[in-house]
């Protein structure tokens, strides 16, 4: 190596920093800007609605398109309670997987069992909203539902409870697929970061005669608590957004008149889904528009959420407990 | 390059009402071998149909839902109907075959305003007095997206169930009082050929393809009709076509007229842009009365009789290009 040859060969390494940190720079920025332009549009699409009823809109129940008159609640209680079914059954079940996964699993199994809870991730959505519809649907109906409504029938306070037509879609149907949705994203979130931690913690652990669970439980979950959290976030993320399977099974009916899980609901994804085509301008398209900009709303506030529970969790380890 | 360009120049974009979808694309693809036009139709919906002829973003819209006169006149459109159809509805009852329950207007309303709860409730037993109807409850099933089909239902049952018109009115969507919806035609067919003691609403077609159960429905006459092809012409011969276009046939008069019948429009404006597209189009529905009848009725749809096709070709002479020419 002769000095002038490596001089000549720093030179374009300058230029290509240069270049690189400015196409970095404009990558995240296009992000930013990206994220500006959305917000912008669709206040200014949403704005005939946003006019008229102000943050009222959040509170009024009725969603009306022949008489144009429009309100979020319905939708929201949709997008919200199916959300916190998938989450319930979801979280236990993920856990289990990956519990079972990182420490209990036989080694010929766990690739296998591994790679199969991730292609569930991969089936598109509308696989499931058509399995929902017409496979599990009319299980829930004839099975739990009729059932239900027969033994509780004429029972005053519980037959309202499980209203609704017996035909096994609605809320609860609609939380059901959302949690096998979640489950792979959660699982396998889980699973990683179980894995990520330290043999010797563990081995510790067990080595003062600790129990599989205590290990989990003291050992693992307290070290990984923010990628559990962070996968948790990113199941809900989904199941907040999911357009297809929802408006397969939760039955497309804007009302609040029953606390049944039976009863058919919308959620702010279905309705969009539902309606926008045939919306014709005016006040529909604006009051959907401003759906849109009430999930953007309802997400970021999840996400600050878990924001702030992780920054909390990290402030008490720091203080020394 | 100048092959292309002549090829841009005879290709021809329509958007909108997905009933009539499956008739245009079979009718694009025969006048394409015919003529070697192009025509794209892209079935986004009747209300995406009306907001992009518009804003002109393609040469033709087309709308379930006629647009009032005034309106054309506001928008500067043209409108004229291709095919007709009827709204049918289907019921999935143990023991109950096709055409074996009758129905009513009145009754029908009032079982989706969730008045009438059961299938062995006295307004239904006092049209069928000789059917075994089971003690379930009904399960009413609507169309969840904005549509044509439920235009046309709801049009009908606010012209002869007055709780109706003034609780839930008439539009591509409503607001419905109960029961649960299906994502378009083939949604509603679905859930209604699965789920028991469901009564649901869709399409001609699809009651052919799904082998749903429809029921038959007393018309204005008070005659009990059986949905076809002969019912819906029947409903058509009392439309007046040569006042205006604009027509909805429900609940006509005619003594075999199906009660919820309904054609579906293309939209153009007068003062054309693009006189060439327009006379390709012109073209096309030209081709598509003079040639197409045999297509259409393979699909289960309408055609319009040659009186009102006469009157449609008459209507074209309104649209004309920049300078006021007439086009063709």
């Amino acid at each position: 190596m002769t000095p002038p040859s490596s001089s000549a060969r720093h030179a374009p390494a300058i230029w290509g920093d240069f270049v690189f940190a400015l196409l970095a720079w404009g990558a995240a920025g296009l992000t930013l800007l990206l994220l500006a332009g959305i917000l912008i549009t669709l206040l200014i699409g949403a704005w005939p609605a946003i006019d008229k009823y102000g943050l009222g809109f959040l509170a009024r129940s009725v969603w009306d398109p022949g008489q144009e008159d429009f309100g979020a609640l319905a939708m929201m209680y949709g997008t919200l309670a199916t959300s916190f079914i998938a989450l319930l059954i979801a979280v236990p079940v993920s856990f289990g997987i990956a519990l079972f996964l990182t420490e209990l699993s036989p080694t010929w199994l766990k690739r296998p069992l591994g790679t199969t809870i991730e292609l569930l991730a991969a089936v598109p959505s509308i696989v499931y909203g058509m399995w929902g519809l017409l496979v599990f649907g009319p299980i829930l109906a004839t099975y739990v539902q009729q059932p239900l409504q027969n033994l509780f029938g004429d029972t005053p306070g519980l037959s309202a409870l499980v209203s609704g037509p017996p035909v096994g879609i609605g809320i609860l149907s609609a939380g059901i697929i959302l949690a096998i949705m979640v489950i792979p994203f959660i699982s396998a979130v889980m699973r990683d970061v179980f894995e990520i931690t330290p043999a010797m913690l563990k081995e510790s652990a067990y080595g003062l005669g600790s129990t599989t669970w205590e290990v989990v439980w003291k050992v693992v979950l307290p070290y990984t608590k923010a990628g559990v959290i962070g996968g948790i976030m990113l199941g809900l993320g989904r199941a907040l957004g999911e357009t297809m399977a929802v408006t397969f099974v939760i039955g497309n009916m804007s009302q609040l008149d029953t606390p049944s899980l039976f009863a058919a609901a919308n959620s702010i994804t279905s309705v969009l889904a539902n309606e926008f085509a045939e919306s014709g301008g005016g006040l529909h398209e604006a009051a959907l528009l401003y759906l849109g900009l009430v999930l953007f709303f309802i997400t970021f506030v999840v996400l600050a959420c878990s924001r702030y529970l992780l920054y909390k969790l990290g402030q008490r380890e720091g203080s020394g407990s | 390059m100048v092959a292309s360009m002549t090829v841009s120049a005879q290709s021809v974009t329509g958007a909108g009402a997905s009933f009539p979808a499956p008739l245009y694309a079979k009718w694009a693809a025969d006048f394409n071998k015919a003529t070697g036009i192009q025509i794209n139709y892209q079935s986004i919906g009747s209300g995406a149909g009306i907001k992009q002829i518009e804003a002109k973003t393609v040469d033709f819209g087309a709308s379930d839902m006629p647009l009032s006169d005034q309106d054309l006149q506001a928008k500067g459109l043209v409108q004229f109907p291709t095919v007709m159809g009827g709204v049918i509805p289907v019921v999935n009852i143990q023991g109950i075959k096709p055409g074996e329950l009758k129905l009513d207007g009145q009754v029908l309303g009032d079982i989706y305003l969730g008045k009438i709860k059961r299938w062995n409730d006295a307004a239904i037993k006092a049209l069928n007095p000789t059917l075994a109807l089971p003690d379930a409850a009904i399960a009413p099933v609507s169309r969840s997206d904005g549509s044509g089909t439920t235009f046309l239902f709801t049009n009908y049952l606010s012209k002869v169930n007055a709780q109706w018109k003034n609780q839930v009115g008439e539009g591509t969507a409503v607001k419905w009082p109960t029961g649960v919806g299906g994502k378009g035609n083939e949604g509603v067919a679905a859930y209604v050929g699965r789920l028991t003691n469901s009564i649901g609403y869709v399409e001609y077609a699809y009651v052919k393809q799904n082998k749903l159960t429809y029921a038959v429905m007393r018309n204005a006459a008070g005659n009990f009709v059986t949905p076809g092809a002969e019912s819906f012409k029947a409903a058509a011969a009392g439309a007046e076509w040569s006042k205006s276009f604009y027509q909805v046939l429900t609940n006509q008069s005619g003594a075999d007229a199906w009660p919820i019948t309904g054609a579906t429009f293309i939209l153009m404006h007068k003062t054309q842009d693009k006189p060439a597209q327009a006379a390709n189009t012109l073209k096309f529905f030209d081709w598509a009365y003079r040639e197409g009848d045999k297509t259409a009725e393979g699909l289960d749809y309408v055609t319009m009789p040659d009186s009102v096709t006469a009157l449609i070709r008459k209507s074209w002479e309104q649209i004309k290009d920049g300078s006021g020419k007439a086009i063709e």
